[in-house]
């Protein structure tokens, strides 16, 4: 099929324009982290004056950066691994029974989506403390609370996204299995999430870029010694000085991991989607 | 490990016997003794979903309904009834609080309609640009979802420090190279606020807009675009026939989400203006509420902003909903 002059003229525009509007902000963020704070303070320039990588090694004391990405990497991680195991279990039942209660199930799960987050900021946190003084658990200042959370947030879109890749996959496969001796989980292990792998990852991504990045209940449900990297990166700005080259170089620095793992993943994210999603 | 289960074996052999009927006929149906597995494997997802979305929203509903003020947040089951004094102080347009709460709903729903119209067009525009091979392809597809990768605080932090008045790059272009003004304005506070959000917001979202598109126009079979080419179809005429109808499943799951997520914005705001300075002209409704409750610390009036907030979103999803379906069966 030929290409009309039009149509490779519309081309041409789209991706130039669209690849400045991206572009602007990464390179901003680059060159900024690789000034000195003198002049990142002045005019700005497109090109810097001088190099140093000082706010790179100066990031780390001005702002105990290491604890907080620890942090980041251990709630995100138990919040992923969690979160996908039970969306797993829950989009094999969803996928593959009829039973009762199922359709309530599935709308319930999709209508948590519109809940907005400040409806439920103050009541989750007088439910955690609460849980505090019956239970003796620490949900409040603790990473456990903020992982709960997490993993909850991500259930809905992850069991969605599950239930429609598992459909994908055809139902005499896991009938075979079963035929051979395994029950409904040996056929879940052997065969549907050997052969779900792509929408696995995908949803394991999407989650763990979910909470990575969010903001809100970070604020509220962690303190001191359990803050996250959403925190974190706000307390480069809230002392008298502004180091914007430091908080350039430390947002590059904490977003290398999620976007190399996605970047690395995304044909397999895309898959996952149009099985998924687009049906 | 299931085979050492009971009842596994005599279920192994019923499935042996019918299945090459049920294989050949009919969508295979579980037997009974399974019947209580979906439940079990739905449990921890449920007691999840209980404890963190079902349970905290009643409990919201309820402090709606009383006066819990900061007199009352250390002991806050002895609040005081109020029955629904704090949604018609919501709704009153003629006082301070109602007619706040009006202006700010006015507000977001002229950015979520900018933000997910916009942001759909230039992820439809991307989509359609990337979907014939060309050398290259793979670099731009990559690039543009760097944005939806970027953790969200980082991407906003760096449209931060370039909105700044006199050191960020926005006015070194608009004032120094393209000279368009003398005055170099301030883009975080006063009205320019609304305008620098929306631009922030869309940064941000259209790569999504992009990814679900990209993956919906991948199973458009490419030979559909060429018989409708021999018939003499232009590229626009394809766009419009062949490209809109067969990604619309898509588009509805896609505008719905974007619309929620938009409406319901609260980190945008939050990282852009810091956590005290919003600006009027971008008071954003989730941001609205959590002033509302958080700074005046009164949680029962925020409470019953929410639910209202949830209301509405709940009619028109339920309205978006009903209309999709009801032209998908038309079609």
């Amino acid at each position: 099929m030929r290409e009309t002059t039009a149509s490779k003229f519309f081309r041409v525009i789209v991706i130039v324009l669209l690849t400045v509007f991206t572009v602007i902000p990464l390179y901003v963020m680059i060159t900024s982290s690789l000034k000195s704070l003198g002049d990142v303070q002045g005019a700005f320039t497109w090109i810097p004056h001088h190099l140093t990588i000082e706010p790179f090694v100066q990031i780390w004391s001005t702002v105990p950066l290491a604890t907080y990405f620890l942090n980041s990497l251990v709630v995100c991680t138990i919040a992923t691994l969690f979160s996908l195991a039970i969306a797993i279990f829950a989009a094999y039942a969803v996928s593959r029974w009829k039973f009762r209660g199922r359709s309530t199930f599935t709308t319930a799960i999709l209508a948590t989506q519109m809940f907005p987050g400040v409806l439920f900021l103050l009541p989750l946190y007088l439910i955690f403390v609460n849980l505090d003084q019956l239970l003796g658990i620490q949900l409040v200042g603790t990473q456990l609370g903020l992982v709960i959370t997490y993993l909850t947030f991500v259930l809905p879109f992850s069991i969605w996204m599950l239930a429609g890749y598992f459909e994908s996959i055809p139902r005499e496969l896991d009938e075979a299995a079963m035929v051979d001796g395994s029950g409904p989980m040996g056929a879940l292990f052997r065969v549907i999430l050997p052969a779900a792998r792509p929408g696995i990852v995908a949803v394991a991504i999407y989650a763990f870029m979910t909470s990575w990045g969010e903001v809100l209940f970070a604020s509220v449900l962690t303190n001191g010694n359990s803050q996250t990297l959403a925190v974190g990166l706000q307390q480069y700005s809230t002392q008298t000085n502004v180091y914007w080259n430091q908080i350039m170089a430390a947002s590059l620095v904490v977003s290398i991991p999620v976007v190399v793992a996605f970047l690395i993943v995304q044909r397999q994210f895309v898959a996952g989607l149009t099985a998924g999603a687009v049906k | 490990m299931s085979t050492t289960v009971l009842p596994e074996s005599s279920r192994a052999a019923e499935l042996l016997t019918d299945s090459r009927t049920t294989l050949a006929n009919k969508p295979p149906k579980r037997r009974r003794p399974t019947q209580w597995l979906p439940y079990a494997l739905l449990a921890p997802a449920i007691v999840f979903e209980l404890l963190i979305h079902i349970v905290p929203m009643l409990v919201g509903i309820w402090i709606s309904l009383v006066q819990l003020t900061k007199y009352f947040i250390a002991n806050w089951s002895a609040a005081p009834w109020a029955g629904l004094h704090n949604y018609a102080v919501a709704v009153d347009v003629n006082q301070a609080i109602g007619k706040g709460l009006l202006n700010s709903f006015l507000i977001t729903i002229a950015f979520t309609i900018l933000v997910v119209g916009i942001s759909w067009t230039l992820g439809m525009a991307a989509a359609v640009a990337l979907q014939r091979p060309f050398a290259g392809r793979g670099l731009f597809r990559t690039l543009f979802l760097v944005p939806y990768a970027l953790p969200l605080y980082a991407g906003i932090i760096a449209w931060k420090f370039m909105f700044q008045r006199d050191t960020g790059a926005i006015n070194h272009i608009l004032v120094d190279q393209l000279h368009l003004t003398d005055n170099a304005p301030f883009w975080l506070i006063g009205n320019n606020a609304f305008g620098a959000i929306v631009v922030v917001a869309i940064w941000r979202l259209w790569p999504f807009a992009f990814l679900m598109l990209m993956a919906g126009l991948q199973s458009i079979p490419q030979d559909v675009y060429e018989a409708s080419s021999v018939d003499g179809a232009r590229p626009f005429r394809q766009w419009r026939s062949i490209t809109l109808p067969m990604v619309r499943s898509v588009n509805v799951t896609l505008v719905l989400v974007m619309f929620l997520w938009t409406f319901n914005d609260f980190n945008t705001p939050y990282v852009l203006f810091g956590s005290t300075a919003q600006p009027p002209a971008a008071d954003l409704i989730s941001f609205h509420i959590y002033n509302a409750s958080f700074i005046t610390w009164n949680f029962g009036s925020g409470a019953a902003m929410s639910v209202l907030l949830l209301l509405f979103l709940l009619v028109v999803t339920g309205g978006y909903l009903l209309f999709t379906n009801r032209r998908s069966q038309r079609a």
